[in-house]
């Protein structure tokens, strides 16, 4: 490049060019040197350098080429030299970008990988929770809450579990000290109640929350876990509308393969009970170890509330029915994630949690 | 329970494999966990005491099959001698027992039993004692009737007593321990003393041994809530107080000592003597229940025919009438103690007919739908607490004590009964839960944590909703901006100081965050000394924020202000302060100043140390001027920031120089 640029300031005699192979040469080696700076054209800055070194109207190589080697040219020769010069020109003006023109940047490696910004995870039992509000509210209930420190009347006495009696038993309860009266609900059920006490029917709510038994932690149990309890109370509800409201929740949650069966079973708070069972996730239902071989998994307690529950609340029996069933909303997430010990979920585990966003 | 189906299948035809059998009973609500050799295992619920036995489970297979149920009638061979010469019974506390049947066989033998019986004891899951005790559980598990044998002599006086003990009465139960009474048990008592506490478990040394000759047969019906309270008071569970306390059938007792009586001739030899000794003081006829169709029908939702309905009730062992418009009246069998009320009666006809065979429905619904009132904004929180990096927790809300008298001050609620002392009181402080998840990641190698809680402390009248934010690394600005972020979410006017007013934050790198004047919540490095007690070995941030008053305050109600349609100018100032000068002195200083045309006031990075000049630090602040208007001229500007440099002066800080440059 130096070098061309440097030729263009002698005459042709200088460089000790007289016959025309000689200007073939020269005028090659030019448009080589112009060639180059054309395609080193990547930005605006870059353009209006060339702009300068090759079309300036003080410095311009074509405009020092002109002044110096047409001028020195021989008579014979001087149309060659003329020729080609204008040729230059209109390739060096051609290489000129237009005005406003978009340069490409070099390729850079796509395959590196990505840098991601840091989004929290969600957590898995709160992703379950919000897809069961959302189920259910699309089916006409309402979200209730209530307090995880409750009452015994609350927790047992309203939902028909008669003081003293065996069914107490099945929920290992935590008391609170100094008052007997309090205890951490072992439940969501309390909520029928409160809702009920403070509305007349007709009554869908779905609840969702923490609730306690004493039960020592291991993979499958945990002594804090969350609940979802859904009830409908109206006139006209029946056996049929249980059946019907929870195939419908099994197919959303889980999806159309999923096979229900209804055990006839007991709770204080419903009659008739029954439990739910559905076909094992992991066999599809012809058996495997994780539902003991037998193609079933328990998954609910449900049932038509029983009347003794519509007598604390004020409601009429006679003309009020409504059915209730629940679950472990947890149990729902490691079911419908594959996840095996519930302990993670408590956990904080960074490598846990990112599973989940 | 163990459930043998060869015995069941001597009281009624099953045209099924004990497979399909498993299957039916499982169906019909009596859950069968698995069928192995013969041997069903059952997990049979607190309500049905009356199916704990191969006869009641005969029973629900002639409902499930409709196969007649073959009745026991126990061929008891009697001696001429009456048994009422031989031995008395007394109920003296009539309210806890209703019934007490008594047999006496004069002359047996003790000792092992036959291989027959052996066998079916051992496949029940009942270890072989001797034949006088084995024939006991034998009917037990035939019958459900729990029954016991006493050595007739002795029984003081031949006589037994159904009493409350007397207060300080003791007894040594057959398991060798000293059992000492209040007045609140019911035993059994000869002539003097205790002899077995009623329902749960006989005395040692009134129970049949190898000497023993002459036996008493007890088949009683105890009050269910009297037995479960005193096998509770001494920690005891048998079989006998299993089904006792759940309720057995009075009408039963009778039938369970003669076909006890038959089997122990038969074992055991001897000489039954004449008459059962019955004392059944009081017996009440149980009320009929009325069924009705329409009643049957709105809980069910479809019509199970009246046919059905009869078949199912009479297999069942109910007495059915039938009455006007389709409606029947009913005679409850005494062994179903959990059917009293119409309900209960509909149960039986849905369980037998079959879940399976109801149809799906989904019931119309006319009425509006709501969330709970902070639905909404507590998304908002997650979600932005999420969009900010931070992974979301749940953390046990029960803790040790220790832990949160450390980070409150408010008295935690205790458990009666925890498990450990390591989740023994509710949570007071929403910190533990998120520190616990940060350290558990630096110590599995994650250098990089942030995470959040959005959850429930629990105090003595409420259950505050919190906010808990943890992580490291981090800086007290970027805690600050996130904590910015999530407050702009509301509405209401926020501000922060350094009267954190608790010990476990670093007093120099804390702020309280108050709305609208009310402090709500506080955030910052962790205390260092409490950040290593904690386990920690490098500074940690976090924060702990009351949601309810935001949730109060509202989410920010979203208002459009027009664009600006003329160019803002911004100013740069560089000071040079101490450490002791504030960015919201200088703040508070230029507001004063009430510049309309000020947009903001904020610095352009934080303060640097001066390299020449220990202990003063050189901090960037910019201005932004900009007119609704009209473009701001360079004259004005000037004359604004040269009451801005003037407010500085006022306050002694030094200028280090000042540029500009505009937007």
């Amino acid at each position: 490049m130096s070098a061309i640029s440097d030729k263009t300031k002698l005459s042709l005699q200088d460089l000790g060019i007289g016959d025309e192979t000689g200007v073939e040469a020269l005028m090659g080696e030019l448009r080589a040197s112009l060639d180059a700076a054309i395609a080193g054209i990547t930005s605006a800055e870059a353009a209006e350098q060339y702009r300068i070194q090759w079309l300036g109207r003080k410095q311009g190589l074509i405009g020092a080429a002109t002044d110096n080697w047409l001028k020195s040219a021989p008579g014979p020769l001087k149309r060659v030299v003329g020729k080609w010069l204008n040729e230059l020109r209109a390739r060096a003006e051609a290489g000129m970008p237009a005005e406003g023109a978009a340069f490409l940047s070099p390729g850079i490696d796509i395959t590196l990988p990505g840098v991601r910004r840091p989004i929290g995870s969600r957590h898995p039992v709160q992703l379950v929770m919000q897809e069961i509000e959302e189920i259910f509210r699309s089916m006409g209930y309402s979200v209730e809450t209530g307090p995880e420190v409750e009452t015994d009347y609350y927790n047992f006495e309203a939902l028909n579990f008669p003081p003293d009696h065996p069914a107490r038993d099945t929920q290992d309860t935590f008391f609170l000290a100094g008052d007997g009266n309090k205890l951490l609900r072992t439940h969501t059920s309390p909520v029928q109640i409160r809702t009920m006490e403070k509305q007349k029917p007709p009554v869908r709510a779905v609840v969702l929350g923490k609730v306690y038994r004493r039960d020592a932690p291991d993979a499958s149990h945990s002594f804090m876990f969350h609940q979802m309890e859904c009830f409908a109370v109206d006139t006209n509800i029946t056996l049929c509308d249980l059946k019907g409201t929870l195939n419908e929740f099994i197919r959303r949650f889980f999806g159309p393969k999923v096979r229900t069966r209804f055990r006839p079973s007991f709770f204080p708070f419903t009659e008739p009970s029954a439990e739910l069972d559905i076909s094992c996730l992991i066999c599809g239902g012809s058996g495997c170890p994780v539902c003991k071989r037998t193609g079933w998994v328990e998954l609910l307690g449900s049932g038509m509330i029983d009347p003794a529950v519509f007598g604390f609340v004020g409601y009429d029996p006679d003309r009020i029915s409504g059915f209730a069933f629940g679950t472990g909303a947890d149990r729902l997430a490691l079911m419908k994630y594959g996840i095996h010990d519930i302990q993670l979920l408590w956990q904080g585990d960074k490598r846990f949690l990112r599973q989940y966003r | 329970m163990k459930i043998v189906t060869s015995w069941v299948r001597e009281f009624v035809e099953i045209p099924a494999t004990d497979q399909e059998l498993a299957e039916r009973l499982t169906l019909c609500g009596l859950a069968i966990d698995g069928v192995e050799d013969g041997v069903l295992e059952a997990d049979i619920g607190t309500n049905r005491p009356d199916a704990m036995n191969h006869y009641g489970i005969a029973r629900e297979a002639s409902c499930l099959y409709d196969r007649d149920l073959r009745p026991i009638r126990p061929n008891v061979r009697e001696s001429g001698k009456a048994a009422s010469d031989v031995a008395s019974v007394e109920i003296a506390d009539p309210d806890l027992c209703t019934r007490y049947s008594a047999r006496v066989i004069m002359g047996v033998k003790i000792g092992p039993s036959p291989a027959w019986m052996v066998d079916r004891l051992e496949a029940a899951g009942h270890r072989s004692i001797n034949n006088v005790a084995d024939v006991t559980n034998y009917v037990l598990l035939e019958l459900g009737q729990p029954l016991h044998s006493f050595d007739l002599d002795k029984l003081a006086d031949r006589k037994i007593i159904v009493r409350r003990a007397r207060a300080g009465e003791t007894l040594e139960t057959l398991d060798g321990v000293d059992r000492k009474f209040t007045a609140d048990h019911l035993i059994i008592a000869d002539a003097d003393k205790p002899v077995g506490i009623a329902g749960v478990m006989g005395g040692e040394e009134s129970g049949i041994g190898n000497s023993t000759v002459n036996v008493l047969l007890e088949s009683a019906w105890f009050e269910p809530k009297s037995i479960r309270k005193t096998a509770r008071y001494f920690g005891m569970h048998t079989d006998a107080s299993h089904r006792f306390e759940r309720g057995t059938d009075v009408g039963g007792t009778a039938l369970a000592a003669d076909r006890a009586a038959e089997l122990i001739q038969q074992v055991a030899g001897g000489e039954i003597l004449r008459g059962l000794i019955d004392t059944y003081p009081n017996p009440q006829p149980r009320p009929a229940i009325e069924l009705r169709r329409k009643e049957l029908d709105r809980i069910i939702g479809v019509q199970i025919t009246a046919a059905e309905v009869l078949r199912i009730l009479r297999r069942l062992g109910f007495r059915v009438d039938e009455l006007a418009y389709g409606n029947w009246k009913l005679f409850p069998p005494t062994w179903r103690l959990d059917i009293s009320r119409e309900i209960d009666i509909i149960e039986e006809v849905a369980r037998h007919y079959g879940f399976e065979r109801l149809p799906d429905h989904l019931a119309s619904w006319a009425g509006t739908i709501h969330r709970t009132p902070n639905a909404k904004m507590e998304q908002a929180v997650r979600d932005t607490a999420r969009a900010l990096g931070y992974d979301e927790t749940i953390s046990i809300s029960l803790g040790p004590e220790t832990r949160m008298r450390r980070f409150s001050s408010a008295e935690p609620l205790a458990l009666a009964n925890p498990l450990s002392a390591e989740s023994a009181v509710l949570r007071t402080s929403p910190l533990p839960g998120v520190l616990d998840a940060v350290l558990w990641n630096l110590n599995r190698g994650e250098k990089d944590s942030h995470v959040f809680e959005v959850g429930k402390i629990y105090l003595h009248d409420n259950e505050p909703a919190t906010l808990a934010l943890a992580g490291v690394p981090g800086e007290f600005a970027h805690l600050k901006g996130d904590i910015e972020t999530v407050l702009d979410l509301f509405s209401g006017s926020v501000s922060f100081d350094k009267e954190v007013g608790v010990d476990y934050f670093h007093p120099g790198r804390s702020a309280r965050v108050s709305l609208d004047g009310s402090p709500i919540g506080r955030f910052g490095e962790l205390h260092p000394g409490v950040a290593a007690e904690y386990g920690f070995r490098h500074p940690v941030l976090a924060a702990e924020l009351f949601l309810d008053p935001l949730y109060a305050r509202g989410l920010r109600v979203m208002r459009h202000e027009d664009l600006p349609r003329f160019p803002s100018v911004e100013r740069d100032i560089t000071v040079v302060i101490t450490p002791e000068k504030t960015f919201q002195e200088m703040k508070d200083a230029v507001m004063a100043l009430k510049v309309p045309e000020l947009r903001s006031f904020t610095v352009v990075g934080p303060p640097y140390p001066i390299e020449d000049a220990p202990g003063l630090y050189a901090l960037t602040v910019r201005a932004t001027f900009q007119s609704g208007t009209r473009t701001l001229a360079d004259s004005e500007v000037n004359d604004f920031t040269k009451d801005i440099l003037n407010s500085f002066l006022a306050l002694e800080l030094r200028l280090r120089g000042s540029s500009d440059s505009d937007e």
